[in-house]
């Protein structure tokens, strides 16, 4: 286990161990994600992607272990370095978890506002507009409330806020869960867009092998509490792990690999 | 920490103004240089952008903004700063502004909505009223369908845990009544009459009154946000679907719990406070219990009790019905379960209030007094 973080990853977590109560989610885990790599996070259910997710972003107290990001470790860390962090990253939920009391529009202002008070009105709105467009939503839908909106807008409206302050570094959960499959590979070549034009880092949990094929740079597989592989996906098919065979060559995953060799 | 954002204007030889920026041009960087590229007033013909040190999306936009009021071309961007310029490019449609009414109209609209939005509410009360009686006719016929372990749920959240705080605030009102009582009869030298207050005051009046204003706060508002929660998450949804009907299952129970449950507090609240009051008026006015008990047995007449008793199930179910129709009214997100929870509340009581006035009437008419 190498102690020193590679000094070129954005992520790196080293001997991380969560538990709810008796109930051990990760033990020992380690983990680096590297700089404007998309990165895919997948296991089982309830092996604790999400609770990975939480534990980087600071929302879940690991019971041991570190967690770099940015530079920074995120935990026993004061304020000030807490809200320097949070300014640059951008974490996208499943649901979206917009506030219902909010336009789309004001969603996507709220981080603005937040950590740029001085900011001219008339701009905020220009903001929210384009990055509105970049998260592929209409430009209607900037004055609807989320309760208005179908589960795959909202999705796209958690991904503009997400996207608000231009961060380095983005959470997507399962963006493309619960999307139709034209809507969902709209949804992975946009990450990838994005990824290009903006040089964004994604650490992206899902469960759609062909996100998988299309966009990720690696792979990273949770199980046994551990990551027990992380590369491409033709590396982790080489490790022989049963859990990897069976999730790249069953039958899903063979036709999302033919579907990614036809393209 | 790169520099701020800058810029300067330059004139060109072949006419025109350049704008040369610089420094990083990012959110964190831009300082006031969107207000002053705004009132920039010379035509500009090209900006560059080769001394710029960062680019993020927002400075991008502002590029991109100032090129197209002005008519200018851009120069000097990097292959990164053109993809950054081209993404935001897209996303300039003129976009419908937000709707903005006038002061007149926008008051005339929330009367107008406030008044429609009350007919309706109250259209939709009979209904859901109708709804429970449809309900509880469907339960006659098949008793078999009712459930019997969700009413003594309630039984248990809306009567046996309300015992703790409705005796305190009985005990209190009874002495309070007590105090206020010889206070005021001293002046006529007719202290002995407190006692006919006390008696008369709880069992008819506010025994049932303040044990329904508690309910009503204690749990119509719980009803309202249990069911509205269900609402949200689909849970009223699922049982149409599996066939439960959900006045059934969650509306009738609760409102059957509370129309037993009320009567019994109603009892007890007038009980304690008549305690509270005899209390007071051993310690301070030194009437002995004895007497006491004999003078409320002798001045309280029977009828009072039945005026009680006969509220108290109204209540109950005036409570019940406020809370569980807000509930079910909530859809969409969660701030409507608060909305929708104080409401329940708010109507409860009202109807309560006037519901009372109107029995107080009534009892004296038939004889009742």
């Amino acid at each position: 286990m190498g102690l020193m973080a590679d000094p070129d990853s954005v992520i790196s977590v080293r001997g991380l161990r969560t538990a709810f109560g008796p109930h051990v989610i990760h033990d020992n885990l380690d983990l680096d994600v590297r700089k404007g790599e998309i990165l895919g996070v997948v296991g089982g259910s309830g092996t604790g992607k999400s609770v990975l997710m939480r534990a980087i972003i600071g929302l879940q107290e690991p019971a041991a272990g570190e967690v770099r990001v940015l530079g920074t470790s995120m935990r026993d860390k004061d304020e000030g370095e807490a809200f320097e962090i949070r300014r640059r990253w951008g974490v996208m939920f499943q649901g979206g978890a917009l506030f219902s009391t909010l336009t789309v529009a004001e969603n996507v202002q709220v981080p603005l506002r937040e950590f740029y008070p001085e900011l001219d009105r008339q701009l905020l709105d220009e903001i929210a507009r384009f990055k509105i467009h970049l998260s592929g939503l209409p430009p209607e839908a900037a004055y609807k409330y989320p309760s208005e909106l179908s589960g795959g807008m909202k999705k796209r409206a958690g991904l503009a806020r997400s996207l608000a302050m231009d961060p380095e570094l983005l959470f997507l959960d399962e963006p493309t869960a619960g999307l139709d499959p034209i809507g969902a590979s709209k949804f992975d070549e946009l990450t990838k867009n994005l990824q290009e034009t903006l040089g964004l880092t994604v650490f992206l949990i899902t469960h759609d092998l062909d996100t998988l094929y299309a966009i990720c740079d690696r792979v990273a597989v949770i199980a046994d509490k551990k990551v027990i592989a992380v590369g491409e996906i033709d590396e982790l098919i080489a490790t022989k792990h049963p859990w990897i065979i069976e999730y790249f060559t069953g039958p899903r995953g063979r036709a999302a690999r033919l579907g990614h060799e036809r393209q | 920490m790169a520099q701020l954002a800058y810029f300067t204007e330059d004139q060109l030889p072949e006419g025109g103004t350049i704008l040369r920026l610089g420094g990083a041009l990012s959110i964190s960087r831009l300082g006031d240089i969107d207000e002053r590229l705004r009132s920039v007033s010379s035509a500009v013909s090209q900006i560059d952008l080769s001394q710029i040190e960062h680019l993020d999306t927002v400075g991008a936009w502002l590029v991109y903004r100032t090129a197209r009021d002005h008519g200018a071309t851009i120069v000097g961007a990097d292959s990164d700063a053109q993809r950054l310029i081209a993404a935001v490019e897209g996303a300039d449609v003129p976009g419908e502004a937000e709707p903005r009414r006038s002061h007149a109209l926008y008051l005339l609209h929330e009367v107008g909505s406030a008044v429609i939005g009350t007919a309706r509410t109250f259209v939709e009360f009979v209904g859901f009223i109708g709804q429970c009686v449809k309900g509880a006719l469907n339960l006659i016929l098949h008793p078999g369908r009712l459930r019997f372990h969700s009413i003594v749920q309630h039984f248990d959240m809306v009567g046996v845990r309300a015992l703790g705080i409705i005796g305190l605030m009985s005990f209190l009102i009874g002495i309070v009544i007590a105090q206020q009582g010889a206070v005021q009869l001293r002046q006529f030298g007719a202290e002995v009459w407190t006692v006919n207050l006390i008696g008369r005051l709880t069992m008819r009046e506010l025994g049932v009154l303040m044990t329904a204003i508690m309910v009503a706060g204690r749990s119509g508002s719980a009803f309202a946000a249990q069911i509205g929660t269900m609402k949200i998450t689909e849970e009223v949804d699922a049982m149409r679907t599996i066939g439960v009907v959900p006045v059934e299952a969650l509306v009738l129970p609760r409102i059957i719990a509370t129309v037993i449950m009320m009567p019994l507090l109603g009892l007890y609240a007038s009980l304690i406070a008549i305690i509270g009051g005899g209390l007071f008026c051993w310690t301070t006015l030194d009437i002995p219990p004895e007497t006491f008990v004999q003078r409320i047995r002798e001045v309280t007449p029977l009828t009072d009790f039945y005026v009680g008793m006969v509220k108290a199930p109204v209540f109950g179910a005036i409570i019940a019905l406020a809370g569980c129709f807000q509930g079910m009214r909530v859809h969409g997100n969660s701030e409507e379960v608060g909305l929708k929870t104080t409401a329940a509340v708010v109507q409860a009581i009202f109807l309560v209030i006037v519901l009372d006035a109107f029995f107080a009437v009534f009892f004296t008419e038939i004889g009742w007094d």
